[in-house]
């Protein structure tokens, strides 16, 4: 149906693809897969019509369409549903469907009759269920997602691209979304799923094409690979896998009941957090951290994580409740203070929290211990390139050059700038806040991030782990806190947990 | 790499430079003149002779402290266009200062004062639309605004019903701390009102370079612009830093009265801003928020306005706000593509690089 041959796109210096190649078949799911930065999005532009080449041909349907735009692509049927969802969280879901495509009835009035029993077929026909008449911002992340399918399955879409369309949903939504492509598929439909996680290509695909570093690397039937060869061709060497394939043995022996013996160093008592509408973020949470061990804190985003971290970190105002550190109450201590008192945090957002994009690396190395780095007052040049150099060194960040933005750094890189800072930095911490470690991180620097975390559980520090990849939180936990509404709704040893167990729990049905 | 910076640097001002020298030539053909004879003329009475290019110091020195005001408020993220007001309070309070004193006062003792009351007007008309952003999140574009008008009307009623001398504008003569001109050294400039403000102008434009790239607090203003997010990730206080960067810039703004008010009248004058803190917006933009920038920037649109005066025999004056005017539409608008397409053609790496 369509092919894409010896495609190039370059960003200035940067070589996005450089000999990629894809060709999808009519009626199958077809799995797009590579570490992030692979090229796989910027292909995925250049078939929705976003990007133009530099070289290469692209065909659909036998006819050279090389440089087509959006509008053409949407013409011919292909439709994206991106990451990002784009759309209008005030508007309805029928209104959102229509937008750009409205049903008028002569002189520019909407014709709302017609556009209820039309959404009401679309709904009928597809399968997929959503309320039509609520507000988008109403809708749970699952339902935003299949009104983003709607919207393209409305224009006419044969061909469906869904970048990482799984990294916002609870297992069974998953589930509930396979459950769908499926049904797309066997109606003729044509769908390419990008990802990086191994077990939905082996769980959803018929074939799949393997990118690295801008290049197609490789193209598979399904049925005849496993996870650990497409995780070959995705690095280009041998990783061990966390989870996904076959989980790593390296969980540290439990104790016989599983609450700390040494007093806790970190503790959260009741605390309470206002949310963004009435329902508090966090609501009544209570869980301590010893010396020594790992925390995982597992869940579906959106269910009040964000918040607890931020809470602790002293970025948002608890409502109610105490955060204390080594036995000291940080609740008026500031964001710098909790940092002197041996707090680190690893934000889940590198690139709003973590990093100033524009600032060196040198500078984003100091970022948060910058009154370390001070003679009175004036910033001491000779120790931050020094500082530097001595981080690079130890956390491999490449390239070596302590005088780059920290935007020209690759997504791995970038969170190895921010783990050296608060694990490696000016000031020792007894207490490390991890959100989201390896989020967009290539299976390479997983693995090291991984490491860092043990040792420093090794090392006699408490981490708090909270990561929306539930093979992540199995492999590094000592303890598992399950999230659902703002609230701590199952806490589990993490020698006996299982994925099956903690999805219940992530939806609530359990609590 | 060195190169780079550079062009991404020097590129969008002499781009925009270029457009404009072009719509010009368009405007002076239309009046029936010669461009070469009208810049020319521009350039006569402006570098030409040592009176012109007083005349471009001096409107370049009052330009130098409203653009790196307008340039410290933008690196913290905010955008203050309330420099005019901040300029013209400064000029007041250091006027107030003057007739206060007693005649004779030596410059030594009477300078300082007449800059801390500049400083501390300009900083409280500046520090208030900061202190409703930090406390209230009120949009400092609104608030800056609205204050320009409240301040600029407060004055106007202050000098018309309490200061001023009968049948003018104006405040009595102060008698103390006069700041020689540039023509008491320089013989040639007679007549131009360049003084020794300039070497004020350049301290505060030096100082603002070391501040905003060598201190801590300049360290952390610059984050909050950028990402105040990640700032406050780094244990900045975000708020603080807006209000007390919006004081910092009113009083910036305000010291810049004194070249009105201590350099060249020696006494305050309704009116006297005269756009100076809004093309001070411009000087900022143009300049790249960048001390160094902001002084030829300042010295640029000086020769612009002076130049207006020299031309007025062949072309209307109006013509060289037009060229102001350009200048700055195409710094804010076709520049940036200018800049994004090079960028995409040169290393990300040399993008930036700030330390």
């Amino acid at each position: 149906m369509i092919r894409l041959t010896a495609i190039e796109k370059s960003f200035g210096p940067v070589r996005a693809n450089s000999g990629a190649n894809l060709e999808v078949t009519k009626g199958e799911i077809h799995a797009l897969v590579g570490e992030n930065g692979a090229g796989k999005s910027t292909l995925m532009r250049i078939l929705s019509g976003m990007f133009r080449p530099n070289a290469g041909r692209l065909e659909f349907e036998g006819k050279d369409v090389t440089g087509w735009s959006t509008a053409d692509a949407i013409k011919a049927g292909v439709g994206m549903v991106h990451q990002h969802f784009m759309l209008v969280p005030t508007l309805t879901v029928t209104e959102n469907i229509l937008l750009g495509a409205e049903l008028t009835k002569g002189g520019g009035r909407l014709d709302r009759a017609r556009a209820r029993t039309e959404m009401k077929a679309l709904i009928e026909r597809t399968g997929l269920s959503v309320p039509p008449e609520h507000r988008v911002a109403d809708l749970t992340v699952g339902e935003a997602q299949r009104v983003e399918i709607l919207k393209a399955l409305y224009r006419g879409a044969r061909m469906l691209i869904l970048d990482e369309p799984t990294a916002v949903l609870s297992p069974p939504e998953v589930n509930e979304l396979w459950r769908v492509l499926r049904k797309l598929r066997d109606e003729g439909g044509t769908i390419v799923l990008i990802t990086h996680k191994l077990d939905e290509v082996m769980a959803i695909s018929e074939t799949i094409t393997v990118m690295r570093q801008g290049e197609t690397v490789g193209r598979l039937k399904t049925a005849q690979t496993s996870p650990s060869e497409i995780a070959r061709m995705m690095v280009g060497r041998e990783v061990v896998l966390a989870g996904g394939g076959e989980p790593t043995t390296d969980r540290r022996p439990q104790t016989a009941d599983h609450r700390p013996q040494t007093p806790a160093l970190l503790e959260v008592r009741n605390l309470t957090v206002a949310g963004a509408r009435k329902r508090s973020a966090v609501d009544n949470v209570s869980f301590t951290v010893a010396p020594g061990e790992i925390l995982g804190v597992a869940g579906v985003e959106g269910n009040g994580q964000t918040e607890l971290v931020e809470a602790i970190a002293g970025l948002r105002a608890a409502s109610a409740g105490s955060i204390s550190l080594g036995g000291r109450d940080i609740a008026s201590v500031s964001v710098r203070g909790r940092g002197d008192l041996g707090l680190s945090h690893i934000p889940e957002d590198r690139h709003e929290r973590g990093l100033v994009l524009e600032y060196s690396v040198a500078a984003n190395l100091i970022l948060g211990q910058q009154h370390r780095f001070t003679k009175r007052g004036v910033l001491d040049a000779r120790r931050i390139a020094d500082h530097a150099q001595s981080l690079i060194t130890t956390y491999d960040i490449r390239p070596a050059d302590a005088s780059l933005p920290a935007q020209a750094l690759s997504g791995g890189n970038q969170q190895k700038v921010v783990i050296a800072r608060e694990m490696g930095g000016a000031r020792e911490f007894s207490m490390l806040l991890a959100s989201q470690p390896t989020r967009g991180v290539d299976v390479g620097a997983i693995e090291f991030i991984h490491a860092q975390l043990r040792a420093a559980r090794d090392a006699g520090k408490g981490v708090l782990l909270v990561s929306a990849d539930l093979n992540e939180v199995l492999a590094l936990s000592d303890r598992i806190a399950v999230m659902y509404g703002g609230r701590i709704v199952a806490m589990v040893p993490g020698a006996s947990a299982t994925a099956e167990q903690l999805g219940t729990y992530m939806t609530g049905a359990a609590a | 790499m060195i190169r780079a910076k550079f062009e991404e640097a020097l590129l969008p001002p002499i781009v925009a430079l270029l457009i404009a020298l072009l719509v010009g030539d368009v405007l002076i053909l239309s009046f029936g003149q010669s461009p070469a004879a009208v810049y020319r003329l521009l350039l006569d009475g402006t570098w030409g002779n040592a009176y012109g290019f007083g005349q471009v110091l001096y409107k370049a020195t009052t330009l130098t402290f409203t653009g790196v005001s307008v340039a410290l408020a933008l690196r913290a993220g905010l955008f203050n266009i309330g420099a005019e007001s901040q300029l013209a309070a400064g000029g007041f309070a250091a006027a107030l200062v003057g007739l206060a004193l007693p005649a004779g006062v030596p410059a030594l003792v009477a300078l300082p004062l007449y800059m801390l009351a500049a400083a501390i007007a300009g900083g409280v008309v500046g520090g208030v639309p900061g202190m409703l952003k930090a406390r209230f999140g009120a949009h400092e574009v609104i608030t800056t605004i609205m204050l320009n008008f409240i301040v600029l009307a407060l004055l106007n009623y202050l000098i018309s019903t309490r200061f001023s001398v009968h049948d003018t504008l104006h405040t009595a003569d102060i008698k103390s701390g006069a700041l020689p001109r540039l023509a008491d050294l320089m013989a040639p400039f007679h007549g131009s009102a360049a003084n020794m403000v300039l070497l004020l102008a350049l301290a505060v434009a030096a100082a603002a370079w070391w501040f905003l790239f060598r201190t801590r607090v300049g360290f952390e203003l610059r984050a909050v612009g950028l990402q105040p997010q990640a700032a406050e990730y780094g244990g900045v206080r975000v708020g603080r830093v807006w209000w007390s960067s919006m004081v910092l810039a009113g009083s910036i703004a305000g010291v810049g009265g004194l070249n009105y008010v201590l350099g060249y009248k020696h006494y305050y004058e309704e009116g006297f801003s005269a756009g100076a803190g809004f093309l001070g917006i411009a000087v900022a933009l143009v300049g790249r928020n960048h001390p160094v920038g902001i002084v030829i920037a300042a010295v640029l649109f000086a020769t612009l306005s002076q130049g207006g005066l020299a031309v007025n025999a062949l072309v209307p004056k109006q013509m060289v706000d037009v060229l102001q005017a350009v200048v700055i539409i195409s710094m804010a608008t076709a520049v940036p593509e200018v800049r994004r397409a090079l960028l995409s053609i040169r290393p990300a790496s040399s993008a930036k690089a700030t330390p």
